[in-house]
């Protein structure tokens, strides 16, 4: 299911609109999902503190939403852009990537509850292949 | 059976009292027909659903969505016997409108971010988990009567 160049500009569109929040947006997103999805935590038993308020939280939530910010301006090879990614993902976290799709829900989740108004099924529908395609991207070194 | 704890009883009791089911329902549903334009394969005599103006405009699509939402007044009406609740609905998705299962998660999904948007930062983690556990064991329960 490939990225259309409608669907490319209505998720430069939403970023545009998310802006300075990423880092928010991102701490929710991973917070909602240690919550909503508690077998998530077995990835992160080397924290001192899983609850949505941690620091380690907050800091996670930032470096995950950075990287998928960074892939915005990636879309047109997204495989390629992601590599270095995808690397460490595939032999150092080794992270199921079922679990790619559960936080991908958290994000869209996230975007409803703060941005209500411009989360409209189109670009639902956009970011939600676009994190597919992200995921995709960054499961492509597992085997 | 489902264990409810007693946050999730009345999480699920409140969110459903103060719905507006014209509107969810309506939305929900067509968020599902966009997001997910496979499913449209089960509304076939819907007339016109060619794009995401088109559905959301579509008075079939929100007189329909409105039904499915009612259908899950049962649940929270009978939260300790979901399943039973539900048998004869699952016959009917199953023998009569040969629903994939996989699109009772597809829909529900859909439910949860119309929600989520209505009851913004209302809708915490822990009532996102109420909510989709509440639609998983009605999902579960719709399965149920399938082979």
């Amino acid at each position: 299911m490939s990225l259309t160049a409608k669907d490319k500009a209505a998720v430069k569109a939403i970023w545009g609109k998310i802006g300075g929040k990423a880092d928010a947006i991102g701490h929710e997103a991973l917070a909602r999902m240690l919550v909503v999805y508690p077998q998530t935590k077995t990835y992160f038993s080397h924290w001192s503190d899983l609850s949505p308020g941690s620091e380690e939280v907050k800091k996670h939530g930032k470096t995950v939403m950075g990287a998928i910010t960074g892939a915005v301006d990636k879309m047109d090879d997204l495989v390629g852009g992601l590599s270095a990614l995808s690397d460490l993902h595939a032999f150092k976290l080794r992270v199921d990537p079922g679990n790619f799709k559960i936080l991908s829900h958290n994000i869209l989740v996230t975007l409803a509850v703060n941005f209500p108004g411009d989360f409209t099924p189109e670009v639902h529908v956009a970011v939600d292949k676009f994190l597919a395609a992200v995921s995709s991207a960054i499961a492509d070194k597992y085997r | 059976m489902v264990e409810w704890t007693d946050f999730e009883r009345a999480t699920i009791q409140d969110i459903f009292s103060k719905m507006d089911y014209e509107s969810v329902g309506h939305n929900a549903l067509a968020r599902c027909l966009v997001v997910y334009p496979w499913t449209q394969r089960y509304f076939g005599n819907f007339g016109n659903l060619y794009n995401a103006a088109a559905i959301m405009g579509n008075p079939k699509v929100a007189a329909h969505g409105v039904v499915v939402l009612h259908g899950l007044d049962r649940a929270v009406k009978n939260m300790d016997n979901i399943k039973a609740t539900y048998a004869e609905l699952s016959v009917l998705h199953s023998e009569k409108l040969h629903v994939d299962p996989d699109n009772f998660r597809l829909l529900a999904d859909c439910l949860t971010i119309v929600v989520a948007s209505r009851l913004g930062t209302g809708f915490t983690a822990d009532v996102q988990a109420a909510f989709q556990k509440f639609l998983a064991v009605v999902g579960a329960a719709l399965t149920k009567q399938y082979h």
